[in-house]
């Protein structure tokens, strides 16, 4: 009963807020200039759809994000499995890729516009670059977690290097591989959407700074409710993804 | 000096100095190698002309101290909110089912889309900035605290209850010396993602503050400018996460050093 009413109850306070903002605008309370009715937000919806193109620019965002996020899985899980194997390199160029993790890389983007002109080249190679060190970080500490006995057994089972990746290693590090996709795609979101809005490009972010620019408010508030919608739905089901593997795995 | 004598023991300082050498000399070869354009990848000597002249110029820090100002701003408001909030979540187990999935999802959302509507909340000036950064950290630091609340050992509440001590008492001195740590950590995370916020607001619309700087030297095809403000400003961003995330192990470790 709990578990059903109190996601219930979740639902049913963001509706409420909705009808209470609706009120407050109708008597005054909050200046509709600001803030559009929600019924207003509502009706701009199909606009979005029949003259801003929202499904095209839906599928740039998502076809960037995936770039990204693919090209940061695959060299991140490969220079994190080099980092675990070259105990040395990993010594030498982990406080590196620390930094890299914590600095705001997406600050440079005026440098990646020079770098790759105003292009979805830039959009995806800023994301990647964002993603990168999150996935090298938590790879290598996912090999690094691989449990000693299994490398023993390994061992007095005579593998060699290869068999002991491929049997032991990747299999038991293969949860947090997923972690590292899982950051990637919501690394590779965050910037592609963040990116495409600052340099008005593409698809979804390029939107909300089209109609913003354009005064369009009831335009502007509902496309800012498409994007929190569509990334909210993302985040869940790269959660329930991940959830999902690990009770498999 | 200790602590490079302690790497050295380790026989990690070695590898770190070689590493960042190299990563310099493969800097410098590319630079010119003349295979990227000049300007966009500047030698060494060049890169530190732009460190420097950042660094010595007093509109700079001026620039430097209004950013300053609208995080802390961001943070103070942001990070009070955040912690207030996830108290909240972290004492009301069912608040939490109805509520912190919609937060865990939410927070991720790219903050930066909210920015014309905080405009219109918030005026063009430092208002917009200081709104951005506050709702940026607001969501990890709401996530961290309510988790922090929640990993408080059960039997400390048990011995507060059994001593008769009232909810405020039980919150004062129990739930937050014992939550510290990992709420620093929070604020840790809300710290960088405040500064990405104010910083790129600053880049999209403003007169002044480190993001416009950027902008002005982007216009002006400056790079070496450009890559010494982003030195300045990834190095200050270390700085303040070295500093947190050592507050937090010095609070985690607090109680335990007390009691030896």
């Amino acid at each position: 009963m709990r578990q059903t009413a109190a996601p219930l109850l979740g639902i049913g306070l963001v509706v409420s807020l909705v009808l209470l903002l609706q009120w407050a605008i109708g008597v005054g309370l909050v200046d509709e200039y600001t803030v559009p009715r929600p019924s207003e937000i509502a009706a701009a919806l199909p606009r979005l759809v029949t003259e801003e193109h929202v499904a095209s620019r839906f599928m740039v965002t998502v076809g960037e994000t995936f770039a990204a996020g693919a090209l940061a899985t695959l060299v991140g899980t490969a220079l994190g499995a080099a980092l675990y194997r070259w105990p040395l390199m990993r010594r030498s160029f982990e406080p590196w890729v620390a930094v890299l993790a914590a600095a705001p890389l997406v600050l440079a983007y005026p440098l990646f516009l020079v770098l790759f002109g105003r292009s979805s080249l830039t959009v995806v190679v800023i994301a990647f670059a964002s993603a990168l060190p999150p996935v090298v970080l938590q790879t290598v500490t996912g090999f690094a977690a691989v449990r000693p006995v299994l490398l023993a057994v390994g061992r007095s089972l005579g593998m060699g290097r290869a068999a002991e990746f491929r049997r032991i290693l990747l299999p038991a590090a293969l949860p947090s591989v997923f972690t590292g996709l899982r950051l990637a795609l919501m690394f590779g979101l965050i910037n592609v959407v963040g990116v495409e809005f600052l340099i008005n490009l593409g698809g979804l972010g390029a939107l909300i700074n089209d109609l913003s620019e354009r005064y369009d408010l009831p335009g502007t508030w509902a496309a800012i409710g498409v994007v929190v919608l569509v990334s909210v739905c993302f985040f869940a089901t790269l959660d329930g993804g991940e959830r999902w593997l690990r009770r498999r795995g | 000096m200790a602590a490079a004598a302690g790497l050295m023991r380790s026989g990690t300082l070695l590898p770190r100095l070689a590493a960042s050498v190299l990563l310099l000399a493969a800097w410098q070869a590319l630079a010119l190698s003349g295979l990227l354009f000049r300007d966009v990848v500047p030698p060494l000597g060049a890169l530190a002309a732009g460190l420097w002249g950042v660094l010595a110029d007093p509109g700079f820090w001026g620039n430097a101290l209004v950013t300053g100002g609208e995080l802390a701003a961001a943070l103070a408001i942001g990070g009070a909110l955040g912690i207030a909030a996830g108290l909240v979540f972290g004492a009301s187990a069912f608040i939490a089912a109805a509520l912190e999935r919609w937060m865990t999802w939410l927070a991720p959302t790219p903050k930066i889309i909210l920015f014309p509507v905080l405009i219109l909340f918030c005026g063009v000036g430092p208002g917009s900035k200081i709104a951005m950064g506050a709702v940026s950290c607001f969501f990890p630091v709401l996530l961290s605290t309510a988790a922090a609340v929640r990993g408080v050992d059960p039997v400390l509440l048990r011995v507060a209850r059994s001593f008769r001590a009232r909810a405020d008492q039980i919150l004062v001195k129990v739930y937050l010396p014992a939550a510290v740590a990992p709420m620093l950590n929070g604020v840790r995370l809300g710290f960088g993602v405040a500064l990405i916020g104010v910083l790129l607001a600053e880049t999209k619309l403003s007169n002044q503050g480190v993001g416009f700087l950027v902008m002005q030297a982007y216009a002006r095809f400056d790079m070496p400018r450009m890559y010494g403000l982003l030195i300045v400003v990834v190095c200050f961003a270390a700085a303040i996460n070295v500093a947190i995330g050592h507050a937090a192990r010095r609070a985690a470790a607090g109680p335990i050093a007390r009691e030896n």
